[in-house]
């Protein structure tokens, strides 16, 4: 029974999560204090489901490109384009709060990021370039469009319907939630419930083979890439939504590292071939979670960036199982060299 | 097995690749579309057999060389106006770059002015250190430079003419003082959480120090948290937030701009306090977004860092240029709001 658990995909991820939380048990229990604040759920936890929810959307997004052997470097641009345009057709409203505007602006960021996400594809599955610079193309341009869309200054919003959207509340909850939970649904079903999660594995796993089995794989390739920058470019609404404002330089910046890192976290290869949903959005959870305990704990900012690698290095030591191996046999031989001699000998 | 070794060299070929693509492009973004002007300066050099001085572009315009840290902020967009128009009005042609907050393009951008050999170069530093080789360049290449807004710790100050800016310590001191001379008679500790701007970057670094200056004599203010926000209104708003999860007394916020202050108002406001009542606030900066806020009482007080310092740039140019001698340190004129005169000053502020 034991080992069923430990050999389950989440085991490790999870265990990672649990022993952050400890940690932050030990350090101040009023980590976990939820209490009501003005109508809905207020405390830490509550915050890294809010501010992780941007990240855990890009990740579900990445997790698929990834499990095709590609890779999309091109999603933080995506985030800084949506949350750009969006504000950007919202402050030249008349009224900033009237809801067909904000489903005019929200149509508009997700439209151009379908658009971004297709000339992903294309590039990818079109003309053949290696996603890694296909997807490069898209990230440093990506960032200058943002640039030229707010004009290279913050723009500020005030609309209601749109600070719901990343800052709103709904049942208790932040709004975000129910949008990642959603998105998360849609993904699960379309890939487990259809033949297409099969389709997106086996294109990882041998783009040569699934073609000859049937599957038509630039199809495959260009649906991965257009989901993956739909959901960068809700990411990018609720970011900028949460502060109402939109900052085409800083918004999403570093994101696709952040992405690409909670999806090898959650146990999906790089190598493409086999994906897990699941542990993605744990792996986003435990990046989210390592950023808040470390602004709770006050880690001097200068740094702030050592102790997060040290701990995202430990984390995929943990994962890894042949390290794991090599442990657990070093400790089972320490103390018998004559042993080992013999057994080396056989 | 056979796979393998494919997709490793591929992955190779793509590394170059990138190699190749990022240098290209941050080549290009520095030059500011001057595309095949790279050329142009070695033959000028070859023609002037070494070409030590900088050599007068055909139309006898002076030629102004920027490096701007990036759009980061309104302030600093306002400032980058500033420079953009005052150069216009002296006839001065500007080369303007945009760092995007990072030094490599920086150095990169003012490399790529020594080829072309502008007649000046004017630089807002990203971070203090790291500048001496670039500069040395530049002094070599008999390019005089001017620093606009902050500093470089570089020990020799024969590298740049002058300084043009605001006394970042001294707004940290303009903070404090006001904070001293509120909680005068507190009788209690009085708990201030610090939002910090990018770290290592000379405003933070002076913000910081001025403020622990001038706090340092009254014993009740102190200073239990501190952390940055890079100077932006999510990270202002994200770590605020878990300020006030790990501290429920906190009694004064002091932000090094004002939007990480805005972004930690809505952070305030979430956890059911009233920003300027139950938090005190304090920022830097007094760009528009802030002055709102300040005006609705949001903010208690801003320290004023002023951005419009065109003018004082182009007029040291022109003095350098003509062989004056200009003052190593030219401090910006600043001032400091409370919510009343912030108030008052809303209708004529110009950004």
């Amino acid at each position: 029974m034991m080992m069923r658990i430990s050999k389950h995909h989440l085991f490790w991820p999870l265990t990672v999560l649990a022993g952050l939380f400890v940690f932050n048990l030990l350090y101040d229990p009023g980590f976990f204090a939820i209490r009501v604040q003005g109508g809905h759920l207020y405390g830490s936890l509550i915050d890294i489901l809010n501010y992780g929810s941007p990240l855990i959307l890009v990740a579900i997004g990445m997790t698929l490109v990834i499990a095709t052997a590609g890779i999309d470097l091109s999603v933080g641009s995506i985030v800084a384009i949506a949350g750009a345009i969006a504000c950007l057709l919202i402050s030249r409203g008349e009224d900033q709060h009237s809801l067909a505007l904000f489903a005019v602006a929200v149509a508009a960021s997700i439209g151009i990021a379908l658009v971004l996400g297709l000339w992903n594809g294309l590039l990818v599955s079109g003309i053949g370039i290696q996603p890694i610079v296909a997807t490069l193309i898209l990230m440093v341009t990506g960032r200058g469009i943002a640039q030229l869309v707010t004009g290279g200054q913050i723009i500020t919003v005030s609309s209601d319907p749109y600070s719901f959207l990343g800052a709103g509340w709904f049942l208790m909850l932040p709004f975000s939630i129910f949008i990642v939970g959603f998105v998360f649904v849609i993904a699960v079903l379309m890939t487990r419930k259809t033949a297409l999660g099969m389709f997106i594995e086996s294109v990882g796993g041998n783009p040569t083979a699934s073609r000859l089995a049937g599957i038509r794989s630039k199809s495959v390739l260009l649906a991965v890439y257009a989901f993956c920058a739909i959901c960068a470019g809700i990411a990018g609404l609720l970011l900028s939504s949460n502060v109402s404002s939109a900052d085409g330089n800083n918004a999403g910046l570093w994101y696709e590292l952040d992405a690409i890192l909670a999806v090898v976290i959650g146990g999906t290869s790089l190598a493409g071939g086999r994906f897990f949903l699941a542990g993605t959005v744990v792996g986003a959870l435990i990046i989210q979670t390592l950023t808040t305990t470390i602004y709770t704990i006050g880690v001097p900012p200068e740094i702030t960036l050592v102790v997060k690698a040290i701990v995202v290095f430990a984390v995929c030591l943990i994962q890894s199982e042949s390290f794991r191996s090599t442990i657990v046999h070093r400790w089972k031989t320490r103390r018998y060299p004559a042993e080992r001699e013999v057994t080396r000998g056989v | 097995m056979k796979m393998n070794s494919k997709q490793s060299i591929s992955l190779a070929i793509a590394l170059v690749v990138i190699m190749l693509f990022t240098a290209a492009c941050g080549n290009s973004a520095s030059t500011g579309g001057q595309g095949g002007n790279n050329q142009q300066p070695a033959s000028n050099a070859s023609n002037n057999g070494g070409g030590d001085a900088p050599t007068q572009s055909a139309d006898d315009k002076v030629v102004l060389g920027f490096s701007q840290v990036g759009a980061e902020s309104g302030w600093r967009t306002a400032n980058t106006d500033s420079i953009k128009a005052s150069a216009e009005e002296w006839g001065f042609e500007l080369k303007f770059s945009d760092a995007q907050q990072k030094q490599e393009n920086q150095i990169k951008a003012i490399r790529s002015f020594i080829q072309q050999k502008v007649d000046v170069i004017a630089f807002s530093p990203v971070v203090e250190s790291g500048w001496d080789t670039v500069l040395q360049e530049a002094k070599d290449a008999g390019i005089p430079v001017i620093l606009t807004d902050r500093a470089v710790d570089s020990e020799d100050t024969s590298y740049y003419e002058s300084f043009i800016g605001s006394d970042f310590v001294e707004e940290g001191r303009k903070a404090g003082r006001w904070l001293v001379e509120q909680y005068a008679d507190a009788t209690e500790p009085v708990n201030i959480v610090e939002l910090q701007g990018t770290t290592g970057s000379a405003p933070a670094i002076d913000r910081k120090q001025g403020l622990e200056e001038a706090i340092q004599d009254n014993p009740n203010l102190q200073i239990i948290a501190s952390q940055t926000g890079d100077f932006t209104r999510a990270k202002g708003k994200e770590v605020m937030q878990s300020f006030l999860q790990a501290h429920d007394d906190i009694d004064v916020l002091y932000a090094h701009n004002d939007d990480m202050g805005l972004g930690a108002i809505q952070a305030i406001e979430a956890a059911g306090l009233v920003p300027g009542e139950d938090i005190k606030i304090i920022t830097v900066d007094a760009v528009k977004d802030g002055m709102i806020a300040a005006s609705e009482g949001k903010i208690n007080f801003i320290v004023e860092c002023n951005p419009l310092l065109g003018p004082q740039l182009m007029q040291a140019v022109e003095d350098v240029l003509a062989g004056k001698e200009i003052d190593k340190r030219i401090v910006t004129e600043e001032t400091t709001f409370t919510s009343e005169e912030a108030k008052a000053a809303l209708p004529d502020r110009k950004y």
